[in-house]
């Protein structure tokens, strides 16, 4: 049987990051189990900005943050076990995996568990109606369009506000899909406020508040949902019932941690957060075996989740060594403040409400244009914020992010290296299908160059070495 | 030419085309859908009953208790997994305490073997999650459990292997008889004669059978709702409980499947549209009020899907198995036990056609088994490296909630009668039946269907035409 300091299961944010701690702390033989064909995790299909604002002070979309791991596990010589799948992990951390070599035994003497999350689906939801093709969770249906680039469908209603249905509302209208509604049971979205702005509010997608699907429609493919609205108990109320025809029911309804090989491992599950108990070292209640990231509960954004894995790799090496663990000093005292949520902040009437996305602060800012041509500025905490609020009444503007297809069928995801015009993003939309790739390329390689006049270059946002 | 057709592709048509494969003669299976167990028998509880239920003198009464006899050695053959897990029939008050010795005399009568009488204190040992109201039950241990549509497909499967065709997409539309021999055309033009005709088309036999104007009996769907629990819930129940019945069925029951997920339901209601397998919230809230009796704690929270099938509930008040005129078999209104009768209606089926004056001889070469399936969750290590050794496709896992890899999806497409479809791959091989109901498994499934079959992804569907999964390549949007 083979040994390791260091076992970590999932090759996804968490347990990249818990790898390159673990080896920074002085674990020799670390290795990262990935069933997929290379690291990176849900990132790889989180082609969207957003992510790093915390942990490398930079917005950066899921690729490029995958990236800047994915070098650090190279340069640490960190052994990677691809299209490997674990299938058992026993309570005294040997960990069975299977790959097309056929099976592997590793005795660990640590493991960290970053096996990530899954979607809630339909049927944990009992929405009646047939049971036709065309509903999708909205996790899914991302890796059909930014992976293998084919539409999952194009009437839409989406069922479910959190930011990955609205990043989803927006990724579908930009390929060419009408999003017709999305409907949130509860009284307000979970979403981030920005992406609430930037996803729904820019495409003028209705968000139904207080509103669930209460019936699916179709016999082969969905032709219809119908949509009621709900009363505080969420209960539909009779008689709010509306028909919207779509051929597609996109779920955006919750994350589950993924813990089949925790409970097996004998580790106690939390019945609050589905995951493991962890205490301060981020250790399960079975020793030596550590938990961080989406698999012990799910995170809000992949800084945090970084952050976690860096210290259950730390601690899975020190625990590997036969050392103390030290306690986590760099985040003492340093307080996230969360970002905004949901539509409350964007307060309606004749003067524009702005959130600012400069900093992860997110300020709430209103901006009222006076008549001499100047504005009047409320509740930016910075110079930066008065002018990015500004900007965003007067003339908007946004990153555009989307794939591109390479010549070998490859989906390659891509950006412009600045914010564009709001009026040009479908512009950027057709040059870039209009073009196909050539492999190899590399991240920040220019592809397209002052796209549509609007001065940014459009670049590649993951590296893509020929096969 | 064939000697003889089969029209329909569920348990029933399997089962039939499975005996008459062993003799030395055409034979063909008609099945409208693009893949066979498309009806019922894709959406039953898959209990193999006891025979304590059908009145005496039945044909159901007789051919359950043959059929469940049959059902043990027809699985080993056809290497589909059958567990007898046992059955009690519950009763909470005197009224059903009544119903329960009436049923225990019943089955004496109908030839079930080893039933017995619980109290309730026997019955908590039984299944210690039952509630403690239930006063007393009838445990039936000849009870187990199947797949039914593993059952036929390896059924078809096998009977294919012994030079059955089977032809998909086949609607028929039109049966005339001349000069003794049955001509049949499909809804799509395709034309085929046969010297027999057994109509085993389930919900639609009473059309099929009108077709040579046989309008003695007619079919009506009535419709049976189902939760299905995440095998985390296994611990629930293992045998199968039972309500006493009343004359709309067995009632609501809860069962452990073969496969080991928690199987609650069903409802039993008519519908008006065949074709109407919509779950509704009538149902699944009867369902779950009607667990909630059996069960101090459901763990509805591990529901991982809902699904309805439809009955094809005959207007005879029993089996309609008869032969109307010469070389037309009726195979109809076959509801529970019509599963667990199965293998029996095969057998019956064939001495009805060597009664009528069947001259065909047995195949020399028959073979009643089939070469198992590969299933690699069931394996020990050892097997599974040898396998992976010899295939690598069997060291990719491509359903990770239900351990399925990308060699048993190839497999389940080429081995006969192959998937051509998501849900077919789904019946074979359990990819997309776990808890994440295909969330990790459809992109690779989409892609391996079209690469085996030689289409683009485009073309994959779920379950037959117009359930298209995808709308072509992305390429961008407009203002």
């Amino acid at each position: 049987m083979r040994t390791a300091d260091v076992v970590v299961i999932g090759g996804g944010p968490a347990g990249m990051s818990a790898a390159v701690a673990a080896k920074e702390t002085g674990a020799e033989d670390v290795i990262i189990i990935e069933r997929d064909d290379s690291l990176g995790g849900i990132l790889k299909q989180c082609i969207h900005n957003g992510f790093g604002l915390h942990r490398f002070g930079q917005e950066l979309t899921g690729p490029e943050y995958g990236e800047k791991y994915e070098k650090m596990v190279e340069d640490f010589n960190i052994e990677v076990l691809v299209n490997t799948a674990v299938t058992s992990l026993s309570d005294d951390r040997i960990v069975t995996c299977v790959s097309e070599n056929g099976f592997v035994q590793i005795k660990a003497g640590a493991v960290v568990l970053a096996m990530g999350c899954r979607e809630r689906t339909r049927g944990a939801l009992n929405v009646p109606g047939d049971r036709p093709a065309g509903v999708i969770t909205a996790g899914t249906a991302q890796k059909f369009v930014n992976i293998k680039g084919y539409m999952p469908g194009k009437e839409v209603v989406i069922l479910g506000s959190g930011d990955i249905g609205l990043i989803m509302a927006r990724r579908m209208t930009l390929e060419g899909a009408h999003i017709k509604a999305v409907c949130e049971i509860m009284e307000d979205s979970g979403g981030l406020t920005r992406n609430i702005v930037q996803c729904l509010n820019d495409f003028d997608i209705p968000l139904k508040l207080h509103h669930t699907v209460t019936k699916i429609h179709g016999r082969d493919r969905v032709c219809g949902v119908t949509v009621s609205a709900v009363d505080d108990n969420l209960q539909p109320i009779a008689g709010t019932e509306e028909y919207i025809e779509c051929d597609t029911l996109m779920l955006s309804v919750g994350l589950i941690p993924e813990n089949e090989l925790t409970k097996e491992a004998g580790a106690e599950i939390s019945l609050k957060t589905k995951g493991p108990v962890v205490d301060e070292n981020k250790q399960t209640t079975v020793d030596g075996i550590f938990a961080c990231g989406n698999v012990v509960k799910v995170h809000e954004l992949v800084d945090f989740v970084s952050e976690e894995g860096e210290m259950a790799g730390r601690n899975a090496a020190l625990f590997a060594m036969g050392r103390p663990f030290v306690q986590d000093n760099i985040n003492q005292g340093k307080k996230h403040i969360p970002e905004k949520k949901g539509v409350k902040h964007l307060i309606q009437g004749d003067r524009k409400t702005v959130i600012c996305t400069v900093c992860p602060r997110g300020c709430s800012i209103t901006v009222n244009m006076l008549g001499d041509g100047t504005y009047d500025v409320q509740g930016n905490t910075c110079p930066r914020g008065e002018k990015y609020a500004i900007k965003e009444v007067t003339a908007p503007e946004r990153t555009l992010t989307t794939i591109m297809c390479a010549s070998n069928g490859q989906m390659v995801p891509v950006k412009t290296d600045r914010p564009v015009p709001y009026d040009k993003l479908f512009d950027c939309m057709r040059a870039v299908n209009e073009k196909t790739l050539e492999l190899p390329i590399k991240l920040g390689d220019i592809i397209i160059k002052n796209i549509e006049g609007t001065g940014a270059d459009l670049v590649c946002a993951r590296t893509f070495n020929l096969r | 030419m064939y000697k003889a057709a089969i029209i329909g592709g569920g348990v029933i048509g399997a089962m039939v085309a499975r005996r008459l494969s062993a003799y030395d003669m055409n034979i063909v299976i008609l099945e409208k859908e693009q893949d066979v167990a498309m009806g019922q028998s894709k959406a039953n509880s898959g209990i193999v009953h006891g025979g304590y239920d059908p009145l005496p003198g039945t044909l159901k009464a007789k051919l359950n208790i043959e059929g469940n006899k049959l059902m043990e050695q027809t699985c080993r053959e056809l290497d589909v997994h059958f567990r007898r897990n046992g059955a009690m029939v519950v009763a909470f008050n005197d009224e059903e305490a009544d119903g329960i010795n009436e049923l225990y005399e019943r089955g004496i009568k109908n030839g079930c073997i080893g039933l017995e009488i619980l109290n309730g204190e026997d019955v908590q040992k039984k299944e210690k999650h039952l509630s403690e109201r239930v006063k007393t039950a009838l445990y039936v241990p000849s009870s187990g459990v199947v797949c039914p549509y593993e059952l036929t497909i390896e059924a078809i499967g096998n009977a294919m292997d012994n030079g059955a065709e089977l032809l998909l997409n086949f609607e028929v539309d039109s049966i005339e008889n001349r000069d003794g021999l049955y001509y049949i055309e499909s809804a799509d033009g395709r034309k085929i004669v046969s010297e027999y005709v057994i109509n085993c088309a389930g919900l639609y036999s009473d059309k099929i059978a009108a077709m040579i104007g046989d309008n003695s009996f007619f079919i009506t769907p009535r419709a049976g709702e189902y939760l299905l629990l995440d095998k985390e819930a296994s611990y629930l129940t293992d045998m199968t409980i039972f309500r006493v019945p009343t004359k709309m069925g067995k009632g609501v029951l809860a069962t452990k499947t073969v496969d080991g997920n928690i199987l609650l339901g069903p409802t039993s209601i008519d519908r008006e549209d065949k074709e109407d397998l919509s779950v509704t919230d009538s149902g699944l809230s009867f369902v779950k009020s009607k667990e909630a009796e059996f069960f101090d704690d459901v763990p509805l929270d591990k529901v991982i899907t809902q699904f309805t099938g439809l009955r094809a509930h005959g207007n005879k008040g029993d089996f309609i198995i008869n032969m109307p005129q010469k070389g037309f078999v009726n195979v109809a209104g076959i509801e529970s036990p019509g599963l667990s009768s199965a293998p029996a209606i095969g057998v019956m089926v064939e001495e009805m056609l060597i009664n009528d004056g069947l001259s065909a001889r047995k195949k020399a070469n028959y073979n009643p088994c089939r070469v198992p399936k590969k299933r690699f969750r069931e394996y020990t290590q050892e097997e599974k490296s040898k396998l992976i050794i010899e295939n690598p496709a069997y060291g990719r896992i491509v359903c990770r909630c239900e351990e399925v890899t990308e060699g048993e999806i190839v497999e389940a497409i080429h081995r006969q009668p192959g998937a051509v479809d998501v849900d077919g791959i789904k019946r074979r091989t359990r990819s997309g039946m776990g808890r994440c109901q295909g969330g990790f498994c459809l992109p690779p499934v989409v892609e391996i269907l079209a690469r085996e079959l030689g289409v683009s992804p485009n073309e994959v569907n779920k379950k037959g035409s117009g359930s298209n999964i995808l709308f072509g390549r992305v390429k961008g949007g407009k203002k």
